[in-house]
């Protein structure tokens, strides 16, 4: 019994539209489990059943080893931190971490050690006696978190609480999240549209598209190995073609763009591949030539898209004219390229991702 | 800038004049009115002879308290009745079918008091569906004197002041976040827990301004309680009708208005002291 939580076989439909897809899964104790996917996925409906305000189709919902079914949600050993914060506007900071434990009969006594060392460990000590509406969004973060770690819960269930944050704060916050996780020890499972949430935070992530997962799988094997086409356009920035034909001899296949332009990669592959992705900073720009295992192209540059660490150039292929993100490294040989710029550029075979839908 | 405090006037002026004209200036001249009185030679005196005619009399007093007392009552009822109502209306249901529900509610309210009220009396009295009902399942033998009773005044009275509670309660529940309710279950609250703890503390302020209006016109109705109370209902109101058409005695009915107007603001101060809620944020 490793597992804290399995999902086994479960199946959400509304209204005879099937939401979730006969989905099977287990997170470990301990983890930050991350469920990444577009919006409508059906991440949130998945979310709801684990916290019991919805009943799955079929399926069951098991936490340490315990049956959920037909439990209601106020006594299960989950609490989640909603979207909104949730947090109750007629209580203070205190009372609203407080809230909980009234419901669970601590004594005053308990309760005002448990709240006051819950708001310590966010960092709120000072802020007990502030209206909610008084503090800021980070903060208000922090005090729904403490809200639902104060009960001590087996799995906190986080819905996209970073999302009304701005970006500054967010980054922040994402941060934080993981330190305070890592430092508690809880599991937590956390749904995001943002990849770079998902990715940053967690040591598990599960890329959730129409209903089930295409892949499940730490941070760094799936923005290195995605497993489908959906996972390697939603994890991290990429560029896809459209392949048109794909010839393969002596072990190396000849791959040609719907555009026209035409790549090469060594190893052999049975199988037939409908869509090309390449990372922009997989790609190397004016390669050694003694680089081997590479498929080497020429580009012109047609704009810089400067962004700091993060700057980028929009190229076109000589051949095919397929547009191309490359990012470019931030050193003094790169320093000079301007608008117009023609050059040599490369791809490792290892690196030219193909994929049959 | 002279253009826009032209505006400013041109919208003053009526609402200024009906504040004076029809509020103002007539409660004034009640107010010199209720402590004027004659003496022996018949003669306009200034006297508080009206006011010590309130006190002196026990059926007076007892009106009066009476009259609080019940609309209280009606009050704190015509909110048990519309809460639910109101929860279920802006929460549970849709909201495509929430606009048809919230327009029945407002339908007994295009026929008028009077009729409604006479709606009320031809279901209770004696000869009236109800009874007609109960005898023809033979449930009971002899029609059941139904109206002209406190219980048959109070249900009239509620029926009345719904639509002036559940509407600001609805606007107040209107503006809650539904996982405020599910952040509550999920922490492990009752039902029962959410209601007191969450739901009602956030509908506070609609429920004050519901409180307030309808206390107020419970209060202040004269219609219902005549009608549905029948001779033994003794509503303050009609104290101040007896004074002023019966008796012709405008004096003493001013001085009867104002004990009113005292009772009126002192009970909803009182009770927005008691329940900690202020005022602004109530009519707001």
């Amino acid at each position: 019994m490793d597992n804290i939580l399995e999902v086994q076989h479960i199946s959400k439909k509304f209204a005879g539209h099937t939401v979730i897809k006969d989905l099977n899964f287990g997170v470990r104790e301990g983890d930050f489990f991350s469920i990444l996917g577009p919006s409508g996925c059906g991440k949130t409906t998945l979310l709801r059943m684990i916290a019991g305000f919805l009943e799955p189709t079929s399926g069951k919902v098991i936490i340490r080893g315990e049956d959920m079914s037909g439990i209601p949600p106020n006594k299960r050993p989950v609490n989640i931190v909603f979207q909104s914060l949730a947090l109750f506007p007629m209580m203070n900071v205190k009372e609203n971490v407080a809230f909980g434990l009234r419901r669970r009969k601590f004594t005053n006594k308990e309760i005002d050690e448990k709240v006051f060392s819950m708001l310590s460990r966010v960092g709120l000590e000072d802020y007990g006696n502030k209206a909610v509406t008084q503090l800021s969004g980070g903060q208000r973060q922090r005090v729904a978190i403490a809200r639902s770690l104060v009960l001590g819960p087996s799995i906190l269930l986080l819905d996209e609480p970073l999302g009304a944050l701005d970006r500054k704060l967010r980054e922040h916050m994402k941060i934080e999240l993981k330190l305070l996780q890592a430092e508690l020890g809880t599991t937590f499972i956390y749904i995001t549209h943002d990849q770079s949430e998902a990715l940053v935070m967690s040591n598990k992530v599960a890329v959730m598209n129409s209903g089930n997962f295409d892949q499940l799988d730490t941070p760094k094997n799936l923005y290195k190995f995605p497993a489908t086409s959906f996972v390697a356009g939603f994890v991290g920035e990429t560029n896809k073609f459209d392949i048109s034909t794909q010839k393969t001899e002596n072990n190396m296949m000849n791959i040609t763009t719907k555009k026209g332009w035409k790549l090469e990669k060594r190893f052999f592959e049975d199988e037939e591949h409908n869509f090309l992705f390449i990372r922009p900073e997989s790609i190397i720009l004016k390669p050694d030539d003694k680089l081997k295992d590479v498929s080497r192209f020429m580009i012109k540059v047609k704009t810089i898209l400067f962004d700091g660490s993060n700057t980028k150039i929009s190229a076109y292929t000589k051949v095919g004219d397929e547009r191309i993100l490359i990012a470019l490294p931030q050193n003094a040989r790169f320093e000079n390229i301007a608008v117009g710029d023609e050059m040599e550029a490369a791809v490792h075979h290892n690196d030219l991702k193909c994929y049959k839908e | 800038m002279s253009k826009i405090k032209w505006g400013f006037y041109i919208f003053l002026i009526p609402v200024l004049l009906w504040l004076f004209l029809l509020i103002v200036f007539p409660h004034i001249d009640l107010f010199v009115n209720s402590f004027r009185s004659q003496n022996n030679l018949g003669d306009s005196i200034w006297s508080l002879a009206n006011y010590k005619a309130f006190f002196s009399d026990s059926v007076y007093w007892y009106t009066f308290v009476r009259t609080a007392v019940y609309s209280i009552l009606v009050t704190f009822l015509t909110f048990i009745v519309t809460f639910p109502v109101a929860f279920y209306i802006t929460k549970v249901v849709s909201v495509k079918f929430s606009g048809f529900l919230a327009l029945l509610l407002l339908m007994p309210f295009w026929v008028g008091e009077l009729v409604s009220v006479y709606g009320w009396m031809i279901l209770l009295r004696e000869s009236g569906i109800i009874n007609f009902f109960l005898l023809k399942m033979g449930i009971i033998d002899t029609p059941l004197k139904m109206l002209y009773n406190d219980i048959s005044m109070i249900i009239g009275l509620v029926y009345m002041s719904m639509l002036f509670m559940i509407v600001p309660i609805m606007s107040s529940l209107e503006g809650m976040d539904d996982s405020l309710i599910e952040a509550a279950s999920d922490l492990g609250a009752s039902k029962f827990t959410i209601i007191r703890k969450i739901v009602i503390p956030h509908a506070a302020p609609g429920i004050v301004s519901g409180s307030i209006v309808v206390f107020m016109l419970v209060l202040g109705d004269y219609l219902t309680p005549d009608l549905l109370g029948g001779k033994n209902a003794l509503w303050f109101t009609e104290q101040i009708y007896n004074e002023f058409i019966a008796s012709f005695n405008w004096n003493e009915g001013a001085a009867f208005g104002f004990l009113l107007l005292a009772l009126s603001t002192s009970i909803i101060w009182l009770a927005l002291k008691i329940t900690n809620q202020s005022f602004e944020k109530a009519v707001s």
